[in-house]
């Protein structure tokens, strides 16, 4: 591959981007900052972003959003608090979690695919639906229970293994999607749904399939980003993850998705979740106050957008 | 038509060479557009016609050579600087706001005001002069949603023409998207604006158009001036070997023998149109149906490929006598492949490859273990590049950097791809050039000596004829009798398509 195939790629510029904020924050803060301690625990802040993100990324290149990934994750910390409240197994908890996740995704996907409503729309009306399920579950309240074990899945572990198993669960699950998007005869349908439906249904796809599909690995994802949620705050919180979905849309978008469809890479994706969490976390070691850090994200995702037009033909 | 006015030059284009990297687009072009005519600039995709607009339009900047504009040196930097100039574009596509009114969008841009706010009175005046002019009788206040394309087309002419001075019309391909009527209804409006004193540059595939309104023509082949001339010491056969720099030679083609029935319809009605079908189409031959936009063809092809819901009446698969499904993947499945007469929004994955294009009904072909090999992929769509002819770089390249008549031959290479046995072409050859329509004609001609079945609809009677072994004609939704192409000929087609005779 020639360095001019290499710039073309989507996930380049995002990766360009990180690496530089990532050597100024260093530069900055040589000794916090450089630590492997700082490093671990920005991978593990950015698990349930990049787990959504995997998922977004699939819906933003069908053309499609999803609104309702934050009331998702929040839902299943609390189905799991649920239920091993009620005395589950941990493992029984956990799929229970993840089932609820796919099945909200198969909600979203089958009331834009059957009934045609926009999924902006339709994932505004079912964000809401699910925060209030979610309370309801809880009786609006957090749920607290042992969490048997499940907090280890994002705990740090000192030792050989420097990243908990959540982190590598999701490093997994992001290399299937990039694989799925980028590589599969599924990935190419749901490009060319995004990029032109008709000329999809022409071609003899299955748009409806492929949309309730795409919907509904979002679901999954959020479902498992849940189960990591929950082993991070060991409660069912129905009030967690509350604007979880806009941090999502920007790590896609950062990544090189275009919300118009058609165009969005996995990888890309991943870079634009960890850019964010380095800001963040690079922010507050500076000492630089929570207003700055927001304008300063705002700032980043316009700016790496603008850029990316310049890659595009 | 009318006289030639005064004889004065209003545009000369003087030894224009102009290069994009390696390629020479136009080199020492050379002519002259007298003021208040009617200048047909003609030549195949591809022969530098839009490379000589856009600079006339100071889209671009030529290397060498120079425009003078009423014997005036005129050298636009930019679109802004040719408009104030007197130089108006309408683009081959009306791009109108589908939601505004007429007067809205004749105006758009330079509404008149009032008290700093739009004055309505005034649009309305400035849009019915600008509709006088073309002898056009358009509601200003019409909502362009609800026009037809005729019109949304006059309506594109008018806003060009409401420009303060806008002294050079360039009309390319107005007439390319429409059907036989509605373009006679733009051509009526282009004559109406010729005896206006307005010089018009027209630029067209359809050279029986051409002699219609144009009085002189320059015909443009790889990127160089082939002839300039009066068009009536030009006969249309004689404009097309300028064109092409071959003759077209028409051969009455040898009959061929049809086979079995692979598709029969049985009183098929759409949600809509069609409202009554009932033909067989057997291996082996091109069965044409005639007809005018709107009377229901494109909803045929719609319903029977599973695009638009079938109301009644039967869809009949040769091999599938029992019932395989009828949406569209269920119907490409049965050998049923179908081509869309919108190519761009429609027929092809315009951001994607060619080799995704021509792949991607069935990539399973082209897969190992559910992941797509690129290699499988371009080794695919190389061998029918070059058996449909399309003229490409690479098989990676975006579908959408091609010329329109290589994009059909992409949509069309895809159909080879999926080993259709069946096909619903509509309008396979709209706002092509003649090059490329002719290879297609020869294309399905091959097809068809090969057993495969073909549903050809075309607004043009002559393609029917010269491609069809039979041909009906469709009059608001229902279809005539089918006939042997032998038993028809145009003025029949075409009283027929018009009602006359069904």
């Amino acid at each position: 591959m020639s360095a001019r195939d290499l710039f073309k790629r989507p996930w380049v510029g995002p990766l360009a981007a990180l690496v530089i904020v990532y050597g100024v924050f260093a530069a900055l803060l040589p000794d916090t900052f450089l630590g492997g301690l700082a490093l671990q625990l920005m991978v593990r802040q950015t698990v349930v972003v990049a787990l959504c993100s995997v998922g977004m990324t699939l819906v933003i290149a069908l053309g499609g959003i999803d609104l309702s990934v934050g009331s998702i994750v929040a839902l299943v910390t609390v189905v799991i608090a649920h239920q091993l409240k009620a005395g589950r197994d941990a493992s029984v908890a956990v799929m229970l979690g993840v089932l609820v996740g796919a099945a909200c995704g198969l909600v979203n996907g089958a009331l834009t695919s059957l009934l045609r409503i926009t999924p902006f729309i339709v994932t505004l009306g079912t964000m809401s639906v699910l925060r209030g399920v979610a309370k309801g579950l809880a009786n609006e309240q957090k749920i607290d229970v042992d969490a048997a074990g499940l907090d280890g899945l994002m705990a740090m572990s000192p030792g050989v293994n420097p990243f908990p198993i959540g982190v590598w669960s999701m490093a997994a699950l992001a290399g299937l999607g990039a694989l799925l998007l980028a590589r599969s005869r599924f990935g190419r349908h749901l490009l060319a749904s995004g990029s032109n439906e008709a000329a999809a249904r022409l071609a003899g796809i299955s748009y409806g399939k492929v949309t309730l599909i795409t919907y509904t690995l979002l679901g999954l994802l959020a479902g498992v980003a849940g189960v990591m949620e929950f082993s991070r705050l060991t409660v069912g919180d129905p009030t967690d993850s509350i604007g979880l979905e806009l941090s999502v849309i920007a790590a896609v978008v950062i990544g090189g998705g275009s919300l118009s469809g058609g165009q969005g890479s996995v990888m890309g994706s991943m870079f634009g979740a960890m850019l964010m969490t380095v800001i963040a976390t690079g922010a507050t070691y500076l000492g630089v106050a929570n207003w700055i850090q927001q304008i300063l994200t705002g700032v980043i995702i316009v700016t790496a957008v603008s850029l990316d037009r310049f890659r595009r033909p | 038509m009318s006289m030639r006015p005064s004889g004065s030059t209003a545009l000369t284009v003087e030894h224009i060479d102009k290069s994009f990297g390696a390629t020479v687009a136009l080199s020492d072009v050379s002519f002259s557009i007298g003021s208040g005519e009617v200048h047909a600039l003609l030549g195949e995709n591809g022969a530098g016609k839009s490379t000589v607009l856009s600079i006339i339009a100071g889209l671009i900047r030529p290397d060498r050579g120079a425009l003078r504009l009423d014997g005036k040196p005129f050298a636009p930097k930019s679109a802004l600087e040719a408009r104030e100039g007197g130089i108006a574009i309408v683009p081959q596509e009306p791009m109108l706001a589908r939601d505004l009114s007429v007067r809205e969008n004749v105006t758009l841009g330079r509404e008149p005001l009032r008290f700093g706010l739009v004055d309505r009175n005034a649009a309305r005046e400035i849009t019915k002069q600008a509709m006088a002019a073309l002898g056009a009788s358009i509601d200003p206040d019409a909502i362009v949603s609800t026009l037809s394309p005729a019109d949304c087309q006059i309506v594109t002419i008018a806003r060009a023409l409401a420009h303060r001075n806008a002294r050079v019309l360039i009309l390319d391909e107005p007439t390319s998207s429409l059907s036989a009527s509605d373009a006679s209804h733009v051509l009526e409006a282009v004559q109406k604006l010729a005896t206006t004193g307005k010089t018009i540059i027209y630029v067209s595939h359809h050279l029986a158009e051409v002699k219609l309104v144009a009085q002189r023509f320059t015909v443009m082949r790889a990127g160089k001036v082939v002839e300039s001339g009066d068009v009536g010491g030009a006969s249309v056969a004689r404009l097309a070997e300028l064109m092409l720099g071959r003759s077209l030679e028409v051969e009455r083609r040898k009959r061929r023998a049809p086979g079995e029935a692979l598709l029969s319809l049985d009183r098929v009605a759409g949600a809509r149109l069609p409202l009554d079908v009932s033909l067989t189409l057997r291996r082996g031959e091109i069965l044409g149906i005639a007809g005018l936009v709107g009377a229901g063809r494109s909803e045929l092809c719609r319903a029977i490929f599973g695009l638009d819901p079938v109301r009644s009446g039967k869809v009949k698969v040769a091999r599938y006598e029992a019932d395989g499904g009828k949406r569209p993947w269920q119907r490409l499945a049965q050998g049923l492949g179908m081509l869309s007469e919108d190519r761009k929004g429609e027929g092809l994955l315009t951001t994607m490859s060619i080799a995704d294009n021509i792949t991607i009904s069935r990539l399973g072909r082209v897969s190992k273990l559910g992941l797509v090999s690129t290699k499988a992929q371009d080794d695919a769509a190389t061998s029918l590049i070059a058996r449909v002819g399309i003229k490409a770089q690479s098989p990676r390249q975006p579908a959408a950097s091609l010329s329109g008549g290589n994009q059909q031959k992409v949509a069309i290479a895809r159909l080879l791809f999926d080993d259709v046995d069946v096909f619903l072409l509509d309008e396979p050859t709209r706002g092509i050039d003649p090059g490329s329509r002719e290879s297609i004609y020869r294309l399905f001609e091959e097809l068809a000596d090969e057993g495969k079945a073909v549903l050809w609809v075309s607004s043009q009677a002559a393609e029917l004829l010269r491609v069809c072994d039979r041909v009906a004609t469709m009059y608001r939704g229902r279809l005539g009798p089918v006939r042997e192409i032998g038993d028809v000929d145009e003025p029949k087609l075409l009283a027929e398509a018009a009602g006359g005779a069904a």
